[in-house]
């Protein structure tokens, strides 16, 4: 075994116990932590896969930014997991016959048998002065500059989605445009009202 | 480092769509909420413009553009050309009864717009990226647009579950996609066609990946068994929305399965026949049978599009030339059918009435002789009975089938329609002799009768002379493929 491979293993097994961490964990905050642990050790996979970029993206992205305010947001609200979590052991015979179907079929296919490096041979490790993030930066802008629109898009439907689903205007709001308020004119306030004079009755009589 | 430069004229009708949404984005936001009007005009004109720009790049044999992610063949340019009249008429058919449940809105647009171009990216894709970008693209809008209604519980609850569900297929789609390219080295339909033409030895891992594809793509289509959401969805959502995911989507849906499966992976077409052939035979079935049950009219319409969308896989199945095209002309029908029958329920709703249960259409012959008219058209067409466009449209997907030599599956497919021409016929028999339960006038504007009128006679002029769009679909499909 190299070192690689140890490191490899190493990593898996930390992943794979901070993923069931994650949803067997009984406190949230705790839940979000482990989520960290889970994307650090998957970056170190990445990692081994020449991925360096990618790998580093996930760290300043996803642990340094997504989590902080998905822990921000666990810790505002208060989520009762008792509650959520009602019913766990009723679907778990079930959910966890499927899971492991799946896993012994995957299994089945995915194994060194069908993709193992003698059918799919290694692909050449790239030199010492191969940067990655050169690669990535060349072929987004050029060759996939489509798709890389295409995501931005998609982000921007995101915004306009948040919005107009949980922008409100309150009914019983007292706000007033200022631009209105500069721009009223004495006609819109004040009317004058013309009207006749008559003479107090009973005064004339007094004064006679 | 050299690139050649990209060849964007192909494109000019998507990025013309991209422009016109940020402007009524911006627009609607600046003076939105004194001019009503105003995303609703830009939108129209934004179709009309995409229209003319499309026309004008008509293509006349497949282009690759964009680093090979765009194609611009006959099959998109036709396909687009559909998704602006259908989705016109959507904008057309939904604005009275959008702005009497407070959601007339610039979102509405903006959202139906952005979908459109979601729906253009996947139609004229050539690439397992642009299909999935694509395909996120419209979804995510259908989601938000499910949601608009935020007072509205059962909306929500339809958007809620129309997500989860999308998420899944999503997921399950890129993991067959992955699969594939684990397979072939290739993202491209075109080189993963070339790739597998000489047989590959990793035979299991690619019907495996093909498994995962055909999963996410059936639960996009709402086919059984993956149509749980097809119901829920559609009764859920406010009508408006239901008329947009139960029409234009369904075109780009055929083409996103056509491109992956007769265009990328054409040289399996025996591992992913018997798959469809499960798919198509369980949806005709299914949503005949159940549609009976249903007193909700949107509900019906909803089991009515699982059998619907059953036929048009038996088209692809076939997967022959002959096949695509009457699939294309299936789907084609299928979306004026469907505008028609939830435009129909938008005509007469009202505010504080929905008009979609069945017996609300109890005595509309006595109310308005010609709508129920135009409503006898569609539920003749719909159930395939000649001289309508559906008629035509099934027998074109029978003979592919049988051609193929799957007689069975054909006399299948007529034996379980026959069974859903119980509940078309069923509301022609509510509309023309029973009487009327509500009789207060119908309030439909001028402009949405007659699209209506215009929808509903299409729909008997396509079925008596259907050879020209016959002989358009096939051309799309001959040039493209």
């Amino acid at each position: 075994m190299t070192y690689t491979t140890a490191i490899f293993y190493f990593f898996a097994a930390i992943l794979v116990f901070a993923g069931l961490r994650v949803i067997t964990a009984r406190n949230p905050v705790h839940a979000a932590l482990y989520l960290v642990l889970a994307f650090f050790t998957a970056a170190g996979l990445w990692m081994l896969l020449e991925a360096e970029f990618l790998a580093i993206t996930l760290v300043l992205v996803y642990v340094g930014a997504v989590m902080v305010l998905f822990l921000f947001v666990v810790m505002m609200l208060d989520i009762n997991l008792e509650k959520l979590r009602q019913g766990f052991w009723d679907y778990l015979p079930v959910a966890g016959f499927i899971a492991a179907l799946l896993m012994i079929e995957m299994a089945l296919i995915l194994g060194s048998r069908h993709f193992g490096l003698d059918v799919i041979g290694a692909p050449p490790p790239h030199p010492a002065d191969y940067s990655n993030t050169k690669e990535l930066g060349r072929v987004l802008y050029t060759e996939y500059v489509y798709a890389f629109e295409l995501a931005a898009v998609i982000l921007l439907v995101a915004i306009v989605a948040a919005i107009a689903l949980t922008l409100r205007r309150r009914k019983d709001s007292k706000y007033i445009d200022p631009a209105q308020q500069v721009r009223v004119k004495r006609g819109d306030r004040l009317r004058i009202v013309k009207m006749q004079s008559t003479p107090k009755a009973g005064r004339g009589e007094s004064g006679e | 480092m050299r690139h050649a430069i990209m060849q964007f004229a192909p494109v000019f009708p998507e990025i013309f769509v991209l422009a016109m949404v940020s402007l009524i984005l911006v627009v609607d936001a600046a003076v939105g909420h004194r001019q009503r009007h105003l995303a609703y005009g830009l939108s129209l004109l934004t179709l009309a413009g995409a229209a003319f720009l499309t026309l004008r790049g008509f293509a006349t044999a497949p282009g690759l553009t964009l680093g090979g992610l765009f194609v611009d063949d006959p099959l998109s340019d036709v396909l687009k050309l559909f998704l602006y009249l259908t989705v016109a008429a959507v904008m057309i058919y939904s604005r009275d009864y959008l702005r009497e449940r407070a959601l007339y809105k610039g979102e509405f647009f903006v959202l139906a717009l952005f979908a459109l171009l979601g729906m253009m990216v996947m139609v004229s894709a050539s690439h397992f990226l642009t299909l999935y970008l694509g395909l996120e693209l419209l979804s995510l809008s259908l989601y938000s647009m499910v949601a608009l209604h935020r007072d509205s519980s059962v909306a929500t609850e339809a958007a809620m579950k129309y997500f989860v569900l999308g998420a899944l297929a999503s997921g399950m789609l890129l993991y067959g996609m992955s699969m594939v390219y684990g397979v072939t080295g290739s993202l491209g339909l075109a080189d993963m066609a070339a790739a597998l033409q000489d047989g590959t030895d990793l035979h299991i891992p690619l019907v495996f990946g093909i498994v995962f594809i055909v999963a996410g793509l059936a639960f996009k289509l709402g086919v059984v068994p993956f149509h749980m959401w097809v119901p829920d969805v559609y009764e859920g959502a406010p009508t408006a929305m239901t008329l947009f995911i139960g029409s234009a989507p369904k075109i780009a849906a055929f083409a996103f399965a056509v491109r992956i499966l007769g265009q990328g992976l054409e040289p399996q077409v025996g591992d992913w026949r018997d798959m469809l052939v499960i798919l198509a035979v369980l949806s005709v079935a299914l949503g005949n049978v159940a549609a009976i049950a249903q007193s909700n009219l949107k509900r019906m319409f909803a089991y009515s599009t699982i059998s619907h969308m059953g036929f048009v896989l038996l088209g692809i199945l076939a997967g022959s030339q002959s096949g695509y095209g009457s699939a294309m002309f299936y789907v084609l029908a299928y979306a004026l059918m469907s505008l028609g029958g939830f435009g129909m329920i938008l005509l007469l709703s009202r505010a504080g009435f929905e008009a979609d249960q069945l017996d609300d259409f109890k005595g509309l012959n006595r109310r308005s002789p010609w709508l129920a008219f135009l409503m006898l058209l569609l539920m003749f067409s719909m159930a395939g009975i000649p001289p309508t466009v559906g008629f035509y449209a099934k027998l074109a997907v029978l003979q592919a089938v049988v051609g193929i030599g799957y007689a069975w599956l054909a006399v299948a497919a007529v034996l379980l329609s026959l069974i859903g021409a119980f509940y078309y016929l069923r509301i022609v028999k509510l509309m023309y002799f029973d009487a009327p339960v509500d009789t207060s006038p119908i309030a439909a504007s001028a402009d949405a009768r007659v699209v209506m009128s215009v929808n509903g006679l299409a729909i008997l002029a396509l079925g008596i002379v259907p050879q020209p769009l016959m002989a358009i679909c096939i051309h799309a499909i001959g040039a493209s493929f």
